[in-house]
């Protein structure tokens, strides 16, 4: 190969990679930029504060931005708890080479590529259908419907599951920067495995587990189809007050708005400025995991 | 091999090998250490000195597939029974790593650590524990000021006396030391043994250490250790000066090891 060639095959394997590098920052700001510039003129302080109306075509959002608010927070609460719990099994007590550590570890990698759909299929025969028509048939002798059709607190739940992974994922990730020599210390002053991992490891996992949290909370936002069948409504005139209630969801907004709608270009410009809040919150709440993160790495190299 | 005391003979071997896995790290290791003395291990990388201490308080029970035969007696309590609490045990006899491993926390809530989770939750408890301990691990006068600040700030002598500190604040009657020292300047060396000397006074103190005249400076006795076997085990002066190994000799005077 003359000298010639080989710089040539140099430049254009330079040239190759930057040029697909660079076309994904280009659709992200062609995606970006179209929904900046249809959305931000309907964007507005009435926007945020008032709920749809004229069938969508006016008004704004509120009640999507605190029904998804409540499904992140539920979704949370159940959970972040759950997974932590996982991952400190996973890493801490269960033999890495045991048969049930590893199928946990399978399950929670299948779980992760389980399309987010079957997710909601599930949250519809698991929970609507099957523990909501149990609850009802204990509360009610079934006379009376309530836990037996889509709500907040199912829908919630689907989430969860969807996000359990991430949880796990990150906090795991987490535990494993503790060095072991702390837990060596903690163990040799006489105390218990439960008493170092509750006051040596979990405190300095802190960071990963909110960082695990905040993941699974954007990526939760973010999703529809698990919330499709299983407590997103249409349109609701008041806010969910009872967990048994339906909400309105930012995602689900725009799908409704963009397929359901009677008159879908007169709620154009509402749906670029739905999505683009959307957006809004995913990035910000990613930007917080990224930081965060990146203070954890610093801490555990210092230390 | 059994040195003649006249304190109480706080740790006994009898007959104690360790495999790991199928590999065997020591071999029918029988011995005797006394009381309020300070025993130190020597021996080339890799001879079973650190596995044997880390026997004595049973931190091997943390790796996978290690397994015991014989007996530890400490204070003619077989620590491997099958009614001994291990997290008791290791109240008992506590451990000073090689690196220092102070907790992210500041220098009171290191030192606070053990006897919190022991149930000591007396705010006045606390202060004076925290208190004699630093004193007697010769590490008060220079916190005194700022028991605040985090363990991180201080220096790497002064973190690992802080160690000794929390380790000394569970109460033990055994303290097993694993290169202390090897990490250190010769001046924050310098203390850690002076800090050795007088805490024997208390303590049964077992130490590994690469370092010959270390061993020589600070133990009472000395236990030379080739390939899992213990060799020799007698007064430090006699160690240095005339063992009865061949063996012995060739690694203390540097012709081995």
């Amino acid at each position: 190969m003359t000298k010639l060639r080989r710089t040539l095959l140099g430049a254009s394997v330079i040239w190759g990679t930057a040029i697909a590098a660079f076309s994904i920052v280009l659709v992200v700001l062609v995606v970006m930029g179209t929904i900046v510039v249809n959305g931000a003129g309907s964007l507005s302080l009435e926007f945020f504060t008032s709920p749809p109306t004229e069938g969508m075509t006016e008004g704004g959002i509120f009640p999507a931005i605190v029904g998804t608010a409540l499904l992140v927070i539920i979704m949370s609460i159940a959970g972040i708890p759950v997974g932590t719990i996982t991952a400190i099994y996973l890493s801490e007590y269960a033999n890495q080479r045991s048969v049930l550590a590893r199928s946990i570890r399978f399950a929670v990698n299948t779980l992760a590529g389980v399309p987010a759909i079957v997710f909601g299929l599930f949250g519809l025969g698991f929970f609507v259908q099957f523990v909501g028509a149990g609850l009802d048939q204990v509360f009610t002798g079934g006379a009376e419907l309530q836990w037996a059709q889509p709500n907040i607190l199912w829908a919630s739940l689907t989430m969860a599951f969807l996000t359990l992974p991430v949880v796990i994922v990150s906090v795991e990730e987490a535990v494993k920067t503790v060095p072991q020599d702390l837990r060596a210390a903690s163990l040799a002053l006489g105390a218990t495995k439960w008493q170092t991992i509750w006051n040596v490891v979990l405190p300095n996992s802190v960071t990963g587990i909110l960082t695990g949290g905040i993941l699974a909370v954007s990526r939760g936002a973010g999703e529809v189809a698990p919330i499709l069948f299983t407590g997103a409504a249409y349109f609701l005139p008041q806010l969910p007050t009872n967990l048994s209630d339906q909400f309105m969801e930012l995602g689900y907004h725009v799908y409704i708005m963009s397929t359901q709608s009677t008159n879908v270009e007169a709620t154009r410009g509402i749906q670029y400025a739905t999505t683009l809040v959307l957006l809004m919150l995913t990035f910000l709440l990613n930007f917080t995991a990224i930081f965060l993160r990146s203070r954890l790495r610093g801490r555990t190299v210092q230390a | 091999m059994i040195v003649n005391t006249n304190g109480t003979a706080k740790i006994r071997t009898r007959d104690l090998s360790l495999f790991y896995g199928q590999k065997k790290a020591l071999h029918h290791i029988t011995m005797e250490t006394p009381g309020n003395r300070v025993t130190a291990l020597i021996g080339p990388s890799g001879c079973g000195k650190s596995t044997f201490l880390r026997s004595l308080n049973r931190m091997n029970d943390l790796i996978d597939d290690v397994r015991i035969e014989g007996q530890v007696l400490i204070d003619d309590v077989d620590v491997y029974g099958r009614h001994v609490d291990v997290v008791e045990l290791r109240k008992q006899v506590g451990m000073i790593f090689q690196k220092s491993n102070p907790f992210p926390k500041s220098v009171y809530e290191n030192v606070a650590y053990g006897p919190k989770i022991n149930g000591v939750r007396d705010r006045k408890k606390l202060d004076e524990i925290v208190e004699t301990t630093l004193k007697r691990s010769a590490l008060w006068n220079e916190v005194k000021d700022d028991l605040k600040k985090s363990a991180f700030a201080l220096s790497g002598g002064q973190q690992q006396r802080l160690c000794i500190a929390r380790a000394l604040a569970v109460d033990p009657k055994v303290l097993l030391m694993d290169e202390p020292a090897s990490a250190l300047d010769p001046i924050a060396t310098a203390k850690i043994e002076e800090l050795i000397y007088e805490l024997k006074e208390n303590y049964t103190i077992v130490i590994v250490t690469h370092n010959m005249q270390q061993a020589a400076r600070v133990s009472d006795y000395t236990a030379f250790f080739y390939l899992g076997e213990l060799v020799e085990l007698d007064e430090t002066k006699k160690m240095f000066t005339s063992p009865d190994k061949k063996q012995t000799e060739d690694y203390i005077t540097g012709r081995f090891g």
